[in-house]
This record gives C-alpha cells, sequence and structure tokens, in this order.
C-alpha cells in the first residue's frame, strides 16, 4: 500500500456467531477524498464502520489508518489516532448544552490537568478559555453559534446531526466517519450537508467515509463510490461509473 | 353512559376487595412463620426447640395490607389528579447558599453542644466525608461500589498500625492513609472497571468483605479485636493533654497558658472534622466542573459516544474510583483518631449499605444532598436507642422505596451548566 | 495411596452436596437473570427464609410428635417451598415490578435494600441468633476403601444430593415441554417479542421469581439438615457463593447453573481440605472475583457483543 494513503482496509471478514456480516471488503481513502458506502439495508455498511472505528474487532483482515495497522484497537485509541465518527441514530449528550458536547469532545485536558485543575491555577483557566474559544469556533462555523446554550436534545433533528458533526471536526480528525448523515433531513437541509461536507474536505483536510442512502447527495459529493450487497463489494468506482455499472444497476439501482 | 360507568365502578370495588382479601391471605401466610411461630432456643437442661405463639402481628399485618390494598386504586386515581410532592429543583447557587447555612450550623453545635452532640457531630463530618467520596463513584461515575467500607477500613488501620507498631503521628500518618486507600483503589479498580456495572457490585463487594476478613486473620493488625490506644492528633506538632507524654515538651495548653479539660480534645477532633469535610466539599464542587466531571456526565449519558470521541472511559472511572477510595482514607484516618481504636466489625458491608443509603436518600450527584444524607445518618445511627434495634431494617426499606419513589433522592441539585455570555 | 483415595471420595462427596446446594439457589439468579436482565441481590435472603420456615415446620411436627421421619421432611419441604415461593412472589411485586425500565443502577440498589430489609425482618422475628436444626435424618453409611479411614456418606448428603438431581431433572423438563416453560424460554430470548405474540410477560416474571424461590427454599430445608444450625445472616454467604455459581456456569443458562454450582462446590471443598479453612470465606469470594475478571461469560454461556 502507499503510505499516502489516510485508509486502508483489505480483506475485512466480520462473523457474528457464524453469520458472515462482511466478508471479503477491500478499499483505500486517499487523503480529503470523500469516499462512500452504499448498498442496500444489511449489506453490512454500519458493520464495516465498526470494524474501522475499533467498536469491533474483525475477524479477519486488516485496517491500517496513515500507514500505521489499526486493527483491534480499541475505539477510544482508534479516536485518538484521528478517526472519529457520527453514530446512525445520533448519539449526542442530550442534557448537556451543545457547548458542553464540544468541550467534552476536547478530552486531552481530562488527564494532564487534574491538579491545575483542582486549584484552578492560571494554566488550567487558560486551557478552559482555549477549549471554549475553539468550541464557540466550531459552533460558528458550523452556523450553530445561536444554539451555544441550549441543551443538545431540545434540538431540531438537522441541527443535531451538525452538533455532532461539530463534536467530530473538534477533535481534529484526519478521516471522518459519517454514517447516514441526511437521513432524516430536508432537501434544503441535505444541500447544505453536501457543501458543509465538501467545504470540510476543502478547508480542514479532513478525508470523509460515507455511508449514505440519499442517491443526489452520493453521487453528487463523492470521490469514489464502494457497493456493498450481501457483505460482499460488488464495484469500486467514481459515481459515473458506478451508475453505468451493469452489476451495480442490477443489484442496487434497478431495484427502485 | 352513566349506566356503564355505574357497572364500572361497581367492578372495579368487588374486584378490589378481592384482590385486598387475597393479598390479606398471602400476607398472613408469609408472616406466620417469621412473627407468629417463633422458634424458642431450649433452655438447658432440655435440647428440642420449641415455638411460642404471637398472633397479634399476623393481625396487624393483615389489616394493614388489606386496607392499603383495598383503598390503592383509589389512592392512585385520587394522587394522580392532586400535584406531586416534589422539592423544587435547586440550583447550583441554592446548593451554595445550604451549603453556607449548613457550616454555620456546625459552628453552631460547636459553640453550644454538649459533649453528646460533639461526638455526632465528628462521625457527622465522617460520614459527610464518605458520603461525598461514594458520590464521586456512584454519582459522578455511575459505578455501585459495595465495598466502600474496605476502603474506609484501610484509612483507618494506616493510621492505627503507623501509630502503633511505628509511633508516627496522625499528621503523617494522614498522608500515607489517604495514598494507600486510593492506591488499594486503583489497583482494586484496574481489572474490574471493565466490568458490567452490575458484576462491578458484587465483586466490589467481594473485596471489601476480602479486606475485613484478612484483617481478622492478622495478628499484626490485632486479629478480630483490632487495635487499640491509637493516639490522638496533635496540634501544630503540641501534644493536646494535661501533660507532655515524653519529658521536656511542653504541651499545646501549655503554650497557649490555657487550663487542659478532656472536652478541648473533642472540640479539636470536632474542628478537624469540619475541616477535612469542608476540604471535601470543595474537591468534589472542583472536581465536578473540571474536564473530569464533564467527561464522567458525557459518560453516563453514553458511554459509545464518549469512546468514539477518543475517551477512554475505563480510565475515566479509575480516576473517579481512586479519588473516592481517596475519601474513604481520610475519613477513616479521622474515625481511628476520634475512636482511639480500629476493629475489623467497624467497617463491615453494613457500613458500606449506610453510607450508600446517605448518597440514596440525599440524591446520587447531588453534593448538597448527600451531605444532608450524611449528617443523617451520623445522627440516626447515634440516636435513639429503639431506633438502633431496627435501623437496619429501615435503612433496607429506604433504600427500597427511595428507588421506585424517587431514584434522585431528596435534594437533586442540577448540575451548573457551562454557557457562554449572550 | 488407599489414604489419599479414602479422603478424596470423602470431599468428592462433601464437595457434591454442598455443590448441590449452590446449585439450587444458583438457578434462581441465573433464571431470573435470564428473563429481566438483573441480579437479585435478595435471592441469598429467600434462601435463608426458606430454612426458617423449614425448621418452624420441623419444630412443629418434631420428633416427639412420633410422625415418620419422610412426612416430617416432606412437609418441612413442602410448606417451606410454598411459604417461600410467595416471599418471591411478593419481593418482585413490591421492589422490582415499578421499577421496569429504570436505569440498570436502580434495581440494583433496591435489591440490595430487599436484601438488608429481609435479613433483619427475620432477625426481629426469630432472632438474631444461631439456631440448632434438630437432626432428623441422623445416621451414616460408611465404607472403606481400605486405608486408615472410612469414607462416610451422611443421609443427609445423600438427601441433598438425591432432591437435588430430580429437581433438576424436573425443571429441565418442565422447562422443555410444558406452556409456561416455553414461555419463560420466549421471554429470555426477547421480551417485547414474547409480549407481542400474547404471551403474559408480567406472569412469567412472577412465576421465574417464585419458581427460583422454591428451589432455594428446599437447598434452606436441606442444608439446615446438613450443616445443623441457622441464623438470619446465612444468605448473605450462600447467596454470593451461589451467584458465583450462577456466573461460572454462565449466567442466564440453567444447566450452567447446575455445572457451576458442583463445580464450585468441589473446588471450594478441595481447596478447604488440602489448603486453609481459616480463610474459608476469603477463598470463596476470591473465587468469586476472579471467575468475575477471568470467565466473566462463564462456562456455558454465550458471549454477547454490544450493539452500536
Amino acid at each position: 500500500m502507499s503510505p499516502k494513503d489516510v485508509l486502508h482496509v483489505s480483506d475485512l471478514r466480520m462473523e457474528f456467531g457464524g453469520l458472515v456480516a462482511v466478508d471479503g471488503i477491500s478499499f483505500m481513502v486517499h487523503p480529503q477524498e470523500i469516499f462512500a458506502i452504499i448498498g442496500p439495508n444489511g449489506a453490512g455498511k454500519t458493520t464495516v464502520f465498526n470494524c474501522v472505528s475499533g467498536f469491533y474487532k474483525p475477524t479477519s483482515g486488516h485496517v491500517s489508518f496513515a500507514g500505521e495497522s489499526i486493527t483491534g484497537l480499541p475505539s477510544h485509541q482508534v479516536a485518538r489516532r484521528g478517526i472519529v465518527r457520527t453514530f446512525q441514530n445520533i448519539r449526542l449528550f442530550k442534557s448537556m448544552t451543545v457547548l458542553e458536547n464540544l468541550l467534552v469532545a476536547q478530552h486531552r485536558q481530562v488527564n494532564n490537568n487534574f491538579l491545575s485543575g483542582l486549584f484552578s491555577l492560571p494554566r488550567y483557566r487558560r486551557y478552559e478559555r482555549e477549549a471554549l474559544d475553539r468550541a464557540m469556533f466550531w459552533l460558528e462555523q458550523l452556523g450553530l453559534g445561536e444554539f451555544a446554550n441550549r441543551e443538545a436534545g431540545t434540538l431540531a433533528y438537522g441541527h443535531q446531526r451538525r452538533v455532532e458533526i461539530a463534536r467530530c471536526m473538534i477533535t481534529e480528525p484526519r478521516l471522518l466517519l459519517l454514517d447516514e448523515p441526511a437521513a432524516g433531513l430536508n432537501p434544503q437541509e441535505k444541500l447544505e450537508l453536501q457543501h458543509l461536507i465538501d467545504r470540510l474536505r476543502r478547508e480542514n483536510h479532513v478525508a470523509v467515509l460515507l455511508i449514505e442512502h440519499d442517491m443526489r447527495l452520493v453521487m453528487d459529493v463523492s470521490d469514489r463510490i464502494l457497493v456493498m450487497e450481501y457483505g460482499r463489494p460488488i464495484a469500486t468506482d467514481t459515481p459515473k461509473r458506478i451508475q453505468q455499472d451493469e452489476r451495480v444497476i442490477k443489484a442496487y439501482l434497478g431495484e427502485d | 353512559m352513566s349506566h356503564y360507568q355505574n357497572a364500572g365502578q361497581g367492578n372495579i370495588f368487588a374486584d378490589s376487595i378481592k384482590h385486598a382479601l387475597i393479598a390479606a391471605i398471602l400476607t398472613v401466610l408469609m408472616l406466620m412463620p417469621i412473627f407468629a411461630l417463633h422458634i424458642e432456643p431450649p433452655r438447658p437442661p432440655e435440647t428440642a426447640l420449641s415455638l411460642s405463639y404471637e398472633w397479634s402481628f399476623l393481625l396487624y399485618g393483615a389489616a394493614a395490607v388489606f386496607c392499603f390494598q383495598l383503598i390503592r386504586p383509589f389512592l392512585s386515581k385520587g394522587l394522580s389528579g392532586l400535584p406531586r410532592f416534589t422539592t423544587p429543583e435547586l440550583t447550583p447557587r441554592h446548593q451554595q447558599l445550604a451549603l453556607c447555612l449548613l457550616l454555620l450550623g456546625a459552628f453552631a453545635v460547636l459553640a453550644f453542644g454538649d459533649r453528646a452532640q460533639i461526638s455526632i457531630g465528628q462521625l457527622a463530618m465522617i460520614y459527610v466525608i464518605l458520603a461525598l467520596g461514594l458520590n464521586i463513584v456512584v454519582g459522578f461515575a455511575g459505578l455501585l461500589n459495595l465495598g466502600y467500607a474496605g476502603f474506609y477500613a484501610i484509612g483507618g488501620y494506616t493510621y492505627a498500625v503507623l501509630n502503633i507498631h511505628y509511633g508516627l503521628g496522625f499528621w503523617q500518618s494522614l498522608p500515607i492513609a489517604v495514598v494507600l486507600a486510593a492506591i488499594t483503589g486503583l489497583v482494586l479498580g484496574f481489572p474490574v472497571l471493565r466490568l458490567r456495572g452490575d458484576y462491578l457490585a458484587i465483586v466490589t463487594l467481594g473485596f471489601g468483605e476480602i479486606i475485613r476478613l484478612v484483617a481478622r486473620n492478622i495478628d499484626f493488625l490485632g486479629g478480630p479485636g483490632g487495635l487499640n490506644g491509637v493516639s490522638k492528633p496533635s496540634v501544630f506538632g503540641y501534644e493536646m493533654a494535661l501533660r507532655p507524654s515524653q519529658e521536656g515538651v511542653q504541651t499545646f495548653h501549655q503554650i497557649m497558658g490555657w487550663k487542659f479539660q478532656t472536652i478541648h480534645m473533642q472540640y479539636y477532633l470536632y474542628i478537624l472534622g469540619i475541616f477535612f469535610a469542608v476540604c471535601a466539599v470543595l474537591v468534589a464542587i472542583r472536581v465536578s466542573r473540571m474536564p473530569i466531571g464533564r467527561a464522567l456526565e458525557a459518560m453516563r449519558e453514553d458511554e459509545i459516544a464518549c469512546r468514539s470521541l477518543g475517551l477512554n472511559p475505563t480510565a475515566l472511572k479509575l480516576i473517579a474510583f481512586t479519588l473516592g477510595a481517596g475519601f474513604a482514607g481520610v475519613a477513616g484516618a479521622l474515625f481511628a483518631a476520634k475512636q482511639g481504636s480500629v476493629s475489623p466489625e467497624a467497617f463491615t458491608f453494613l457500613e458500606s449499605v449506610l453510607i450508600l443509603v446517605a448518597v440514596v436518600v440525599g440524591g446520587m450527584g447531588s453534593l448538597l444532598g448527600v451531605i444532608v444524607g450524611g449528617i443523617l445518618i451520623a445522627v440516626l445511627v447515634t440516636t435513639g436507642t429503639g431506633f438502633a434495634e431496627y435501623r437496619m431494617l429501615y435503612f433496607g426499606a429506604i433504600l427500597v422505596i427511595m428507588m421506585i419513589w424517587r431514584p434522585q433522592g431528596l435534594l437533586p441539585v442540577g448540575r451548573r451548566q457551562v454557557k457562554v455570555k449572550a | 495411596m488407599t489414604d489419599f483415595l479414602s479422603q478424596f471420595f470423602q470431599q468428592l462427596i462433601n464437595g457434591l452436596s454442598i455443590g448441590a446446594i449452590y446449585a439450587l439457589i444458583a438457578i434462581g439468579y441465573t433464571m431470573v437473570y435470564g428473563i429481566v436482565g438483573m441480579i437479585n441481590f435478595a435471592h441469598g435472603e429467600i434462601y435463608m427464609i426458606g430454612a426458617y420456615v423449614g425448621l418452624v415446620v420441623l419444630t412443629a411436627f418434631g420428633a416427639a410428635s412420633g410422625l415418620p421421619v419422610p412426612v416430617i421432611l416432606g412437609s418441612a419441604l413442602l410448606i417451606s417451598a410454598a411459604v417461600t415461593g410467595l416471599y418471591g412472589y411478593a419481593v418482585e411485586q413490591v421492589a422490582y415490578k415499578p421499577l421496569r425500565g429504570a436505569p440498570r443502577l436502580v434495581p440494583l440498589i433496591s435489591a440490595l435494600g430487599v436484601s438488608v430489609f429481609l435479613q433483619n425482618y427475620v432477625a426481629l422475628g426469630q432472632g438474631a441468633y444461631d439456631l440448632a436444626v434438630p437432626d432428623i435424618l441422623s445416621g451414616t453409611w460408611s465404607f472403606s476403601l481400605g486405608g486408615q479411614f472410612d469414607v462416610t456418606f451422611s443421609y443427609s448428603r445423600m438427601l441433598i444430593i438425591a432432591v437435588t438431581v430430580i429437581l433438576m431433572v424436573a425443571l429441565t423438563m418442565f422447562i422443555k415441554h410444558s406452556r409456561l416453560g416455553q414461555a419463560c424460554r420466549a421471554c429470555s430470548q426477547d421480551m417485547s417479542m414474547a409480549n407481542l405474540l400474547g404471551i403474559d410477560t408480567n406472569r412469567v416474571i412472577s412465576f421465574t421469581f417464585m419458581l427460583g424461590a422454591v428451589l432455594a427454599a428446599v437447598g434452606g430445608v436441606l442444608v439446615g439438615q446438613s450443616t445443623g444450625k441457622i441464623n438470619p445472616f446465612i444468605g448473605f454467604i450462600i447467596g454470593m457463593k451461589a451467584f458465583t455459581a450462577a456466573v461460572l456456569g454462565g449466567i442466564g443458562s440453567i444447566p450452567g447453573a447446575m455445572l457451576g454450582g458442583f463445580v464450585l462446590g468441589l473446588v471450594e471443598t478441595f481447596a478447604q481440605g488440602y489448603w486453609s479453612s481459616e480463610y474459608k470465606d476469603v477463598i470463596s469470594f476470591g473465587l468469586l472475583i476472579l471467575v468475575l475478571l477471568f470467565l466473566p461469560t462463564g462456562l456455558l454461556g454465550k458471549s454477547s457483543m454490544e450493539k452500536v
């Protein structure tokens, strides 16, 4: 593999007690690339996500990130290396404010500053100030500034999705995993999301791995697409060619 | 329309009488072998057991259950119409005010209390520290630690051993006691914190018991009788006593030119208790506002989301667990100083339950709540001889009732949220 | 060599009989866990109540009554099982049923409260002291393996093993073939699905608690015959051990609880016999911790993956 790939997944296989959920999945994500995984429900897309982000330990196969193997690493270590994700069913800290959601994500202070925090030393206060500023910066970036003080659970669905992305971005990831980010959004919001993903890639230099059912969004925003069915890969190619691929049309697009 | 309603009500009434009757009969059956048929142990030279009979309990019990079951349907219907009893949601500002008032109250006891009240005060401060410590584990981190008395024991035994076997004083022993309790927390926590919540509860219970059983069986720790003759803390290095225990050294009172009375030692221990309790409150407040406090809250809400952001749940829990153990270390050393002795029986599982009751009644996660809970426990444990006999019965029932009726405790305090100014 | 063999057999018999008791109680833990997903902390106390009810019956129908031994023992077992079953039912109704769907910590604390309450409730009613259980089934069967001492097999131990084995066979048949047993299995697979299919889940849950209590009561009556004394606090330690057995076997699995009970009984007896009896409870708690740490899914349990 070439070291310039951000993510390299090879021959991934995941079994759940005899049931094969994912088999023979290989792909790589280049820097600043937007790479989408599509496929019918139950095709194993989220399982691939869970293997990449460390929530599942793959039965076999390899996952490496920036040239280093991360196969089987616990999820929090994967995240610390620069892969963060969102969830199909939004997982915000609902009773905390939006601002606090973003503060929690800046965890590196948790361990470093225990004593200075206990005595509220200037060093600690500076860190807190900076964390707040960063949080506000990202909220403004995503147009969420006015909601900073609201409890996250009280926000509209579309805004919650954005908070989740902001919470990821504040950790300064190199690879962002978005699990059906457009689900439940209206057409206007979908368009905004599309611009947002594109902007994050251009301005913040993240690569994006995307699971999405909305074909329009996927085709417009992705650089390349992996199509899965029954846990197996069907094709990996650019949106244009995927749309013309016989197997894909038969297996997936043709069903509409 | 009204016809139907009447028929319905008639049925409900007949049904509830039937239910109440069944419940009463079952109650009689359950109570009979425990309360009505009392097994008399044989009086020597006899060897056989015999039964004595006491029927009144059955009658009361059955009547109570019958009445309760009878009015229950109406009760729940009637009550649902009424506004439910709630204490107003307390904000962090209320909490600050209440804490100041409590501190004033503590000094009022110092100024006006007699020897017995001072003694209760000392115990109250110890329980406040324990409750605050357990609250970090149960309330902040959401981990049920049922072996908390074990860490309390380590604090107490550390001071007792260092004092009796090595001649160290309170102030020298205290940091060692705290560190040792915390390290034990760290070492025990490391393997167990990956376990599920209910397993964790039982493993900690097991650890707590092991610590006590080991203390019972080691002569160095005094065996079942424990260690006696632990000395009292000094004041800035000067002994507080009528006469110095060594030649050529002055006591605190000689320096100050005061006349020594034994109650002065009690005052001093109480002041120390207040001091450490205030420290514990301050630390707990800081922890709740620091990133670790936020992270723990986030972890209680959604551990998976935390992991996806790079937070290590095990490490977070470990910090909380260790911190809680450290609090227990302080409380243990204070307890040994107050009693002048430690014994395995002071640190049983029931002690862990008592501390848990303080936390649960006050409100898991609420500083004000657990402080009040701690004080309440100390008062209940020391006063009322009639109460003492049944107190564990009550405490058990309180845990159940609180969980059903008010799992958030009597004095829940909303967390102070971080906000930006508009 | 023959001495070693005799000793070994003796330990085996002792271990099996105490293991049988653990197995009986462990089934209660495991069934409740399988269906409601909670650890019934108070189960050890249910066992203790079973022992007390049994002793009340034994005292009432005591040796002086002149009734034949099987009648006395049989009625003690039956009455104790019935009354203790009621306790199992009542505990579930009062302390757990209102808490379904609450956060995990909540029923756990409630269960702890029930446990503390029941201990002191019995202490209040019957006194917080040891009571000697009359030895109804005295007598032993000894045999020699050729060594210096004989292997003794008391009738009470035989009874424990026999009754346990019979109950386990009956329970297995019941769970496999009866309607209620099938409903139990359905509920432990998927409670809400079972509910949708018209199974009265409340009834199944009540039944599970009662069944667990009945088995624990049998254990309580029998162990009184074997150890000779009871007090209101015996439930705590035995409850812990039976819980260990349930985890060891794989919590949620009924055959696992049976296996775990026997394995634990044997390990404990041999550890005490060949090592130290002073640290008896330390060994038990240590074993509990080791099992939970290193074998949390147990011998026959399935590991489950958390859903993300």
